[in-house]
């Protein structure tokens, strides 16, 4: 199993990297990080222009229809690049669930504008005490005429701070863990009542706390399947997370073998150092099988087999050790190097050890994998 | 697990614990000592410890150290490592001044053993410089004699809390044309002399701790050099090795430990599943630190008869790290979500941070102990002592 990317593939890869390399250095990603805003308005703009916004989602609703695969080959770059713009918040999550679960209308009204770069998205979720279950959710949602009243507290929203819109998940019946009653709502980011604390993340994004005393929220789906939308979702931000993890080892790969065959101590280089070359080996096995697994999840999720919240899982876990090895090491090997503001190997460890948190980190997600075996 | 002590012995104990309770200042009791503290602030216990009669529990009697067997002088590093307290600045109390006492002069100890003891000079290390990492017998900082005095020029790099420092202790080179080893040696340089200037360094976790410090024709007087010029080498590997010995940590991972163990109770319902696999991890790092403990204890009660453990004392850095290391890994999973959040520097009360206290620092920690594997000789080089000096490879 090896992907051969079709000429399109092929396109949109290249036109990625072309962009990322004109426009998205080490440099151009630091002054996007220490603005005010911490976002960079204009590449986003540039991502829509390549059509990089449209290229996963359907030609029905004005995409390119390049579904899970095209997702991966950007979020394969966007790692190499470490790119902070909330791709996966915008694109991925709230676009695939208006896709998935939206109504004609909703999907009219917002698909176009993420697509044209207009709107920016995040999805909130996560709750004080509900770590990486989905279900639990103590957010309520009242009926108040067409649309619902939601109030609770969320926590830890990435990509809040930029956004137009948000995607709460509220409960509309049954208690705390139910996995029935729990529904999605489309929440204007600016909404009275709406109080929102914003921070900094340890990979250079923003995320934020937010507090709901009785705000407007439009019903995306069906009421009470909401987590079933969700771990759909999740499935495939889990794709594109796990190939921009794929992409940010492979560089870090590379730059550990680099420098391994300039630094020189003791009169030579040190990776002439046979420990060093057995840890660099290591390195690339879990590299190679990062990226088989990548590919192996994205082939499923465009093909939409059975048992793909396993695989997900699977793959979460494995990638995610994986890059935390990989990490790790090469921190350690790039020595006091390593562990400087300056060099972006620590920035890549970064976002490894964030990425390892979004949506459930590995020990969370290999429980999962066994659970879901019993289940079958 | 404690030591066997003499009634003696446990009333000293006794006494330490009542006086870190009594004595230690509130003021230094922050979220994260090492970054969010002033240097008058840190220097707070260290004025206390001096006024004490505690603060050099290494040092000889005769220079100010308290006269403790090898016993106290464990107990003390227990019991305020155990209390959390800061330790007085390993540069200064630890390292240069067990140099001065053992190879300086009569001048250079008058002059600078009481500075170092008063906490009125702050002392940085000088040895790391961009090529010479784990193989420090390459320094190339230069050091030529001009009269009564020393032209030096180089750059020095990863100088701890050279920002605050009123002197550094350098290794130089003042014969290049000598076998590595041979043509190095140890000067005691002013931070004030025109010609030194600071840079900080930014490290990942967005603190300042490490600096480079460039040396421009700086003119050291001779007086500064310690013992025989070209010898420095010797005296280095001395003050390494007392680095090396006070690196397991057991009283910091106990106390981290517990905190881990507050916040997985508070972060994680019991039925979780998560809830057993951290109760079983925590056990796993718990059962490392027991036996690193009880290894101590060992080598402590083998010092105490007079046995010197030599280089297997490189298993304490080895293990301490990679303990700490996992202490910290553990603590931002535990906090989950919250692990995504870090905080901004210089640290302000103004700036928001999500989720309880106790998870505000885990991910600085967790960022900021990748140090722990890489300084003070990597624990990969840790590993070729104890194979070579150990083992006889």
């Amino acid at each position: 199993m090896d992907i051969q990317f079709t000429e399109e593939q092929e396109l949109l890869r290249s036109s990625v990297q072309r962009l990322l390399r004109d426009q998205y250095d080490f440099d151009a990603r630091r002054k996007i990080v220490a603005s005010e805003e911490g976002l960079g308005r204009r590449q986003w703009d540039e991502f829509a222009e390549v059509g990089l916004l449209a290229a996963p989602f359907s030609e029905a609703v004005g995409g390119f229809g390049g579904g899970p695969l095209s997702t991966m080959i950007i979020m394969h770059e966007f790692g190499r690049h470490l790119v902070v713009e909330p791709f996966v918040e915008t694109v991925v999550v709230a676009g695939g669930l208006i896709e998935q679960a939206g109504s004609e209308a909703q999907k009219q009204a917002h698909i176009a504008d993420i697509i044209a770069g207009s709107k920016l998205w995040a999805l909130a979720w996560t709750e004080k005490g509900s770590r990486f279950d989905l279900a639990t959710v103590t957010t309520t949602a009242r009926r108040h005429g067409d649309d619902y009243l939601l109030s609770g507290e969320k926590t830890a929203v990435i990509a809040a701070p930029w956004a137009d819109y948000l995607i709460v998940s509220a409960r509309t019946s049954g208690h705390r863990h139910d996995r029935g009653g729990v529904s999605l709502f489309v929440v204007d980011r600016r909404a009275a009542n709406l109080d929102l604390q914003g921070f900094r993340t340890i990979d250079g994004r923003r995320a934020a706390e937010i507090s709901l005393r009785g705000v407007r929220g439009e019903l995306l789906g069906r009421e009470g399947e909401g987590v079933a939308a969700l771990e759909a979702c999740r499935n495939r931000a889990i794709g594109a997370l796990c190939a921009e993890a794929v992409g940010a080892i492979g560089e870090l790969n590379d730059a550990t073998l680099d420098y391994s065959k300039t630094r020189k101590q003791f009169g030579v280089t040190i990776g002439s150092f046979q420990v060093l070359q057995h840890r660099m080996v290591d390195m690339f096995i879990a590299h190679q099988e990062a990226l088989s697994l990548m590919q192996h999840l994205s082939l499923s999720l465009s093909e939409g087999e059975a048992g793909l919240s396993r695989l997900a899982s699977g793959a979460k876990s494995k990638i995610g050790y994986a890059g935390k090895f990989v990490a790790d090491q090469a921190v350690q090997l790039h020595g006091g190097m390593g562990m400087t503001d300056e060099l972006n190997v620590g920035h890549y460890f970064k976002r490894i050890s964030s990425i390892n948190i979004q949506f459930g980190d590995p020990a969370y997600h290999v429980l999962r994998y066994a659970q879901l075996d019993a289940v079958a | 697990m404690e030591l066997a002590l003499s009634p003696e012995d446990a009333a000293f104990r006794d006494e330490v614990r009542a006086f870190i309770k009594d004595n230690y200042p509130a003021e230094m009791c922050v979220a994260n000592p090492e970054t969010d503290l002033s240097k008058e602030q840190m220097l707070l216990w260290h004025r206390i410890l001096h006024d004490k009669g505690w603060i050099a529990p290494l040092w000889p009697k005769e220079y100010g150290g308290p006269g403790w067997s090898i016993t106290r002088r464990f107990i003390f590093e227990q019991e305020t490592t155990r209390a959390g307290t800061m330790p007085p600045l390993a540069f200064s109390v630890t390292m240069v001044g067990p140099v001065i006492y053992t190879f300086g002069n009569a001048a250079q100890k008058a002059k600078f053993l009481p500075r170092i003891l008063s906490g009125e000079d702050w002392w940085c290390q000088g040895y790391s410089e961009p090529g010479s990492g784990s193989d420090l017998a390459t320094v190339r900082t230069k050091a030529v004699r001009d009269g009564d005095h020393y032209i030096v020029n180089g750059h020095k790099t990863w100088t701890t809390l050279a920002q605050h420092a009123d002197w550094i202790f350098c290794l130089v080179r003042t014969d290049p044309t000598a076998k590595p080893q041979s043509g190095i040696s140890f000067l005691l340089i002013d931070m004030k002399s025109p010609g030194v200037t600071v840079r900080p360094i930014i490290t990942i976790d967005g603190s300042h701790e490490v600096n480079d410090v460039f040396l421009e024709n700086v003119r050291v007087p001779a007086e500064n050099l310690i013992g025989e010029e070209n010898k420095g080498w010797t005296y280095a590997k001395f003050l390494l090795g007392n680095e090396r010995t006070s690196m397991a940590g057991i009283g910091r991972s106990t106390r981290y430990l517990n905190r881990l163990k507050q916040i997985v109770k508070a972060e994680i319902q019991e039925d979780d599943p998560a809830h057993l696999e951290f109760i079983r991890d925590i056990a796993r790092v718990e059962l490392d630190v027991l036996a690193l403990e009880a290894t101590e204890l060992r080598v402590v009660a083998q010092m105490a008869r007079g046995i010197d453990p030599g280089p297997s004392a490189s298993l304490f850095k080895i293990r301490g790290t990679e303990i700490f290391q996992d202490i910290t890994e553990l603590t931002h999973r535990a906090i989950g979500n919250y692990g995504l959040a870090i905080r901004e520097h210089p640290v302000s009360a103004n700036h928001f941070m999500p989720g309880p206290d106790y998870g505000h620092t885990a991910s600085e920690k967790y960022l900021n102990s990748r140090k722990l594997s890489i300084y003070g000789g990597s624990n990969e080089i840790q590993r070729n002592i104890i194979a070579k000096a150990v083992l006889g490879l």
